[in-house]
């Protein structure tokens, strides 16, 4: 009990010191430990799926997203220092946040005991799917169309940050050259976690079907991983214009997408797996998700393109 | 034997936890950002390792054993090389990469 | 055993929320990113004792992710730093 209201107080106060901080940088690093420490609050709540998810996008990729939106915005900031909200939109802004989580813990307090769930449906039906781990059983087998949303809403995001790409170098490549100094520190870091974490990342993938893991977080790190060989010049990133690499956004929506018209063909119902095949069509499925999805995160948080191509 | 195991555990644990404490003690008492680097590193990847040897003593199978370990490594490998580069950008020279 | 160590992963907890108000406050760059490095081994160190305490094997698991990420978003943080901070690196 102590702990849990000390983690609390903890994440509140990193929270709110995220908001009052003064400098966007400062603020990036507030949000990253307010991630970090979320995760710690999720193993608590005993959801180590969504404790994997929030450590590694929550806090790890979206950081470096934003700390990539303030870098480029570090120039205008002091030019717009002098424009900050009146008191009114703040205190407006202020008061909508107040209502939204009173609503929210509302409902939460006001579940019944006990709260309403399908776990029970949900583990007397698992054995047919073949996964050991519910959570992926839901993700994968009863709420698949959801997954396969999802992996085009990622597609569709790219496509609207590469059409932020000026005229004369689209195509190009993303971001600046980073130059890697071969005999420094920063490639002997990539060089020794890019191959660890490619590991984990297939680890963690590869036991998702039975302990909390998956392809999403998988896919996450490796896209981590390759956006660390980008950023200490280790590897450049590719030129949006390749073929291999819109081939390989694609595969795992077109091949998610192919298996869930299959349906039709062998159960009469769109992304059915007929019983015997559940486990191999949902691997089938997640291998090429994975790479799909890993691609998608580096390349949004390369961000548009900014250098020619080659020719 | 078990207790023999616990009270090793309780032990390393402990100390581990004493080394946490130095280390943010040092943290809070330094002067400039590189001798607190220093401190937050050292004194925290030896309360880690501290920490990790307690519970291997009660991991269930070496699997289990590996993957604490495991951690322990990466952890005292990227914190060694991370903080040398956030050393740069502390030191009055500033960064050249 | 399984109240020690969710009393211990407490106490870590304590000694990284004591460097996190240090380490927040403090006046140069270095220090912020150093936040990233405290949660990484703090984080960890609470995650596994956490791991033992509630029986959660997949805690270790998010400690290796946490690990990673922690090393990776530090990485970000000086490059970010450093490209920003002195113009034209």
């Amino acid at each position: 009990m102590a702990f849990d209201t000390g983690l609390v107080l903890l994440v509140l106060g990193v929270a709110v010191w995220t908001i009052v901080a003064r400098d966007t940088f400062a603020a990036v690093v507030g949000f990253v430990a307010y991630g970090l420490l979320l995760a710690l609050v999720w193993v608590r709540l005993a959801a180590p799926d969504v404790a994997l998810t929030e450590a590694a996008i929550g806090s790890g990729v979206t950081g470096v997203l934003l700390l990539g939106a303030s870098t480029r915005l570090r120039r205008t900031e002091t030019s717009g220092a002098g424009e900050k909200p009146g008191i009114t939109l703040r205190l407006a802004a202020g008061m909508l946040c107040a209502l939204v989580s009173a609503g929210v813990a509302a409902i939460v307090l006001k579940f019944p005991e006990p709260a309403p769930t399908l776990a029970p449906q949900t583990a007397a039906n698992i054995v047919a799917t073949g996964l050991g781990n519910p959570v992926t059983a839901v993700l994968m087998a009863y709420r698949a169309i959801d997954t396969l949303l999802e992996t085009v809403v990622l597609l569709l995001a790219l496509v609207g940050i590469w059409s932020l790409a000026q005229d004369r170098v689209w195509g190009g490549f993303p971001g600046p050259r980073h130059h890697a100094d071969l005999e420094g520190v920063l490639t002997f870091i990539a060089q020794l976690l890019v191959p660890v974490g490619i590991l984990v990342g297939i680890h963690i993938f590869w036991i998702g079907s039975v302990a909390p893991g998956g392809e999403f977080q998988g896919a996450t790190i490796l896209a981590a991983m390759w956006i660390l060989a980008m950023i200490t010049g280790l590897v450049d990133a590719p030129p949006v214009s390749r073929r291999w690499l819109r081939l390989m956004l694609l595969a795992g929506p077109a091949v998610f997408l192919a298996i869930g018209l299959a349906g039709f063909a062998m159960t009469g119902a769109f992304l059915a797996y007929p019983a015997p095949y559940a486990k191999l069509l949902i691997v089938t499925i997640e291998v090429p998700v994975m790479l799909s999805i890993a691609a998608a995160l580096a390349l949004l948080v390369a961000g548009p393109p900014e250098r020619r191509p080659q020719r | 034997m078990s207790f023999a195991l616990d009270a090793l555990t309780i032990l390393a644990v402990s100390t581990g936890a004493f080394f946490f404490l130095a280390g943010t003690v040092g943290l809070l008492r330094f002067p400039d950002a590189l001798s607190r680097l220093h401190a937050l590193t050292k004194a925290d990847n030896l309360g880690l390792g501290l920490v990790v040897l307690g519970l291997l003593l009660q991991a269930e199978g070496s699997f289990a054993a590996l993957k604490l370990i495991g951690v322990w490594l990466l952890t005292l490998l990227a914190g060694a090389t991370v903080t040398q580069l956030i050393a740069r950008t502390a030191r009055p020279g500033g960064t050249h990469e | 055993m399984a109240d020690f160590l969710l009393a211990a992963a407490g106490f870590v907890l304590a000694t990284v929320a004591l460097g996190l108000v240090r380490i927040l406050r403090g006046p140069s760059e270095a220090d912020r990113i150093m936040a990233a490095q405290l949660l990484g081994s703090g984080g960890i160190a609470a995650l596994l004792l956490l791991a033992a305490a509630m029986s959660v094997p997949a805690a270790v698991d998010v400690a290796l992710t946490l690990a990673l990420l922690a090393a990776f978003v530090s990485v970000a943080f000086v490059k970010g730093f450093a490209r920003s901070g002195a113009d034209g690196a």
